[in-house]
């Protein structure tokens, strides 16, 4: 696949491991993925094979989903049973459990629950069933704000009075702060969101270098770019330089998206004070929208529940999200909580800390053995995978 | 039970495992693996769509209800299709399978509905080692439903058993008011003979076998997603692989190659398949990433998605696993068939840890591949 697969490159992953291998030193060294979507990648491709044991990445809340608390997830799910109403969201939403039960048992149990890929298609079917209201559940933090925006500028435009947006995206500043302000939590540095980048730029950052003293580099999501940004992380702090650097400059401007945060703006205002998933209540942290846009506001069209739930007991995902424990840490992790039956979100999304561990990184015995085998001379005589030429990528097979 | 006595899932089995390593991480992982053996037990009130998936909760379904309530000798075994004696018969036995079809659309590109009941039905029995003898289908019909197009599915199924050599020898129709189902719903069932004692199954599977692909993963999956026009993507030259094996399994059977297993990879994927033997043959089984065949329209289409192209189903696909020293042989085979010509050696079986699939990365790591949990859901950001 052009323009992935050059930076999904073998022998460069390998030498660039090697080099930070050799920059590490014997030191141990903390580094925190703040986005989600890194967690994924790092597990995808095994890129903590590639690492020394000295370097260890530490898997932060950036996901969208796992920040959410059960009560908001109990009001979408009491908004999907509403009459008449048309329930849309990401399918990661679908399995996640709400105190009683999950979206995906509300749609067996009779409403009418509907996976959309963009806001958009939750428009488009708004405008195929104006005697029905929908609702989309919006989640994510500025890299979805936007999309969120412009869909409700465009139902404003168009008249479509029956599409209204449940809120509930985020912003990435806050939960930072509050993760560098937690005790008993020693960071190296971090691995800044790419995507999110793309629309707030590098600039806001600044503050974890001024007041925290900890570098930030901003990554692409492809295997070689979270492996150069560990590799620049380290080079900062053995220069002596405390800096946010950009890797991601192919899609991240320094200043962002101006468009994009002019759009987020018009739409949008911070609320006073969000529930974040194990991080409490924080003051300025999400968004709502403009009054100009009440009309399309579930939260004031609808008699959204609003009910604080507490997280249930047994389940550690603030603990995991703030990255002071790792997911094997906690105390149901992989026994009560799997990604078949979770009770926490961070098992639920595949951009969480627990099921990215969960479903690909979940051995270590296995890793040795597997590392001999991959290794080892293949037997006299057999085949071995990958050495007969495959070439067969791009042919258009059908023969009947 | 296991050598040490002790029930493999039990408490014992996982304080056993706990105490073989003081590494706290190890012991955690220890301790997983003891609870994943347990039998899987089906927890939900009502049926979710991922109880038709194909993964983990299909599963579940399968062996915590079906099985449990319908058991017995023949069905316990949860092949591709079952094997029936006949009275006073030795050296040979009856193989029967059955499938249900409710595809959505029913014509995409590549297929249709009818061409998948009988190819698939074919499948089953062809990987198990079984000659297709014969096929029953059972249509249930909506109220409104097009002659027309009822015509080209039936059509359809003719021109595939033609291919196949196999009858459709007997049916039944339902027709059910507008509403209670989608067009059209087929079900078949397909009878073969079969050599007995069988010469292919998950009993045969050891360590050092060599795990073939017949050919390129997700096309059908990726076709149907495509063509029933939930995401706004465009894939021209993407086509379902709907196709029947039975030529191709008949002759690696005869041509001198140490068959131990076959399975077509249909829903759940290959990732599935592999999890499946890892599961029921206690042994673990490593792929190579970079050995995968997959054409590039499906890694488009799956990288855009947030899919995995080892979960997405596939109706002309098998996975075979051959003696250690008969890999090359099974791929000359295979790629002299015209369904095999794109087949690749992907992996092998490894000894331990029992249960478990691997991939080695073309990034140079290695994961884990786990069965299929829930529907495929895309990523979103």
């Amino acid at each position: 696949m052009k323009f992935a697969d050059e930076f999904r490159d073998r022998d460069l992953a390998r030498a660039l491991g090697a080099r930070i291998a050799a920059d590490a030193g014997d030191r141990h060294w903390k580094i925190m993925e703040v986005c989600g979507g890194h967690t994924h990648t790092i597990f995808k491709y095994g890129i903590e094979d590639l690492l020394p044991s000295n370097v260890e990445l530490v898997h932060g809340p950036g996901c969208p989903v796992c920040v959410i608390p059960m009560g908001r997830l109990d009001d979408g799910i009491a908004l999907a049973h509403e009459p008449s109403v048309i329930f849309t969201c990401f399918g990661d939403l679908l399995r996640v459990p709400g105190s009683t039960g999950s979206l995906l048992d509300a749609r067996a149990a009779g409403a009418d629950v509907r996976m959309v890929y963009s806001p958009l298609d939750a428009l488009t079917i708004a405008r195929q069933n104006p005697d029905r209201k929908v609702v989309f559940y919006a989640i994510g933090f500025e890299t979805t704000a936007p999309s969120t925006a412009l869909t409700l500028m465009r139902a404003k435009a168009e008249g479509i009075r029956n599409f209204f947006v449940f809120c509930n995206h985020v912003t990435i500043v806050p939960p930072m702060k509050a993760i560098l302000d937690s005790p008993g939590l020693q960071l190296d540095g971090f691995l800044g969101p790419g995507h999110v980048s793309t629309v707030v730029g590098i600039r806001p950052y600044q503050f974890v270098t001024t007041t925290y003293a900890k570098p930030v580099v901003v990554v692409g999501f492809e295997p070689l770019d979270i492996l150069q940004g560990v590799h620049m992380i380290i080079t900062q702090i053995r220069e002596g330089r405390c800096e946010v650097e950009n890797q991601y400059k192919r899609v991240v401007h320094d200043d962002g998206n101006p468009k994009a945060l002019e759009v987020l703006g018009r739409v949008f205002k911070l609320r006073s004070h969000f529930e974040w998933r194990g991080l409490g209540f924080i003051s300025q942290s999400a968004l709502e929208l403009q009054d100009e846009f009440a009309e399309h506001d579930a939260e004031k069209v609808f008699s959204v529940p609003g009910l604080r739930v507490a997280d249930p007991k047994a389940c550690q995902c603030g603990e995991v999200l703030k990255g002071v424990l790792k997911p094997w840490e906690c105390k149901v992790f992989g026994t009560a909580c799997t990604p078949e039956t979770p009770i926490g979100t961070c098992m639920v999304s595949s951009e969480g800390a627990c099921a990215a561990y969960y479903s690909f990184g979940r051995y270590s015995r296995a890793r040795e053995r597997e590392r001999v085998l991959a290794s080892g001379e293949p037997a006299n005589g057999r085949v071995r995978a990958g050495e007969h030429e495959t070439g067969v990528r791009p042919v258009p097979v059908r023969e009947r | 039970m296991t050598e040490t006595g002790i029930p493999p899932g039990s408490g014992a089995a996982i304080r056993a495992a706990s105490a073989r390593t003081a590494d706290p991480e190890q012991r955690v992982l220890e301790r997983i693996e003891e609870i994943r053996k347990r039998r899987p037990a089906l927890r939900e009130d009502s049926i979710t769509m991922s109880h038709g998936a194909g993964g983990k909760a299909s599963h579940t379904l399968t062996t915590a209800l079906f099985a449990a309530i319908l058991s017995n000798p023949a069905l316990d075994e949860l092949g591709d299709h079952a094997t029936l004696m006949l009275p006073g018969v030795d050296g040979m036995g009856i193989a029967i399978t059955t499938d249900s079809f409710v595809v959505s659309p029913l014509f995409f590109p590549g297929g249709d509905i009818g061409e998948l009941a009988i190819n698939g039905t074919i499948n089953d029995l062809a990987v198990g080692g079984a000659t297709p003898l014969g096929i029953a289908a059972a249509f249930i019909l909506e109220e409104g439903l097009d002659v027309a197009l009822l015509r080209r599915v039936v059509e359809s199924m003719r021109r595939a058993a033609d291919r196949a050599g196999v009858h459709v020898v007997t049916g039944d129709t339902k027709v059910v008011p507008r509403g209670k189902v989608d067009q059209l719903f087929i079900t078949t069932t397909g009878v073969g003979t079969l050599v007995v004692p069988r010469r292919v199954g998950m009993h045969r599977i050891v360590p050092g076998d060599i795990v073939v692909l017949s050919g390129a993963i997700g096309d059908h999956g990726a076709t149907v997603m495509l063509a029933r026009g939930d995401v706004d993507l465009e894939a021209d030259n993407l086509r379902s692989d709907t196709m029947a094996l039975h030529g191709m399994t008949s002759a690696l059977l005869t041509g001198g190659v140490d068959v131990h297993f076959m399975r077509d990879a249909t829903r759940g994927g290959v990732a599935t398949v592999l999890n499946e033997i890892a599961q029921a043959a206690g042994v673990a089984v490593a792929i190579d990433e970079d050995a995968l065949p997959i054409h590039d329209e499906v890694r488009g289409v799956a990288e855009i998605l947030g899919i995995d192209p080892l979960y997405i189903a596939n109706e002309g696909k098998l996975v075979a696993l051959v003696g250690r020293d008969d890999g090359a042989r099974a791929l000359e085979i295979m790629r002299s068939c015209a369904v095999g010509t794109e087949a690749a050696v992907i992996g092998e079986v490894i000894a331990e840890p029992e249960g478990m699939v691997f991939m080695r990365t073309g990034f140079g790591g290695t994961r884990v591949v786990d069965m299929l949990i829930g529907d495929p859901l895309p990523r979103i950001c």
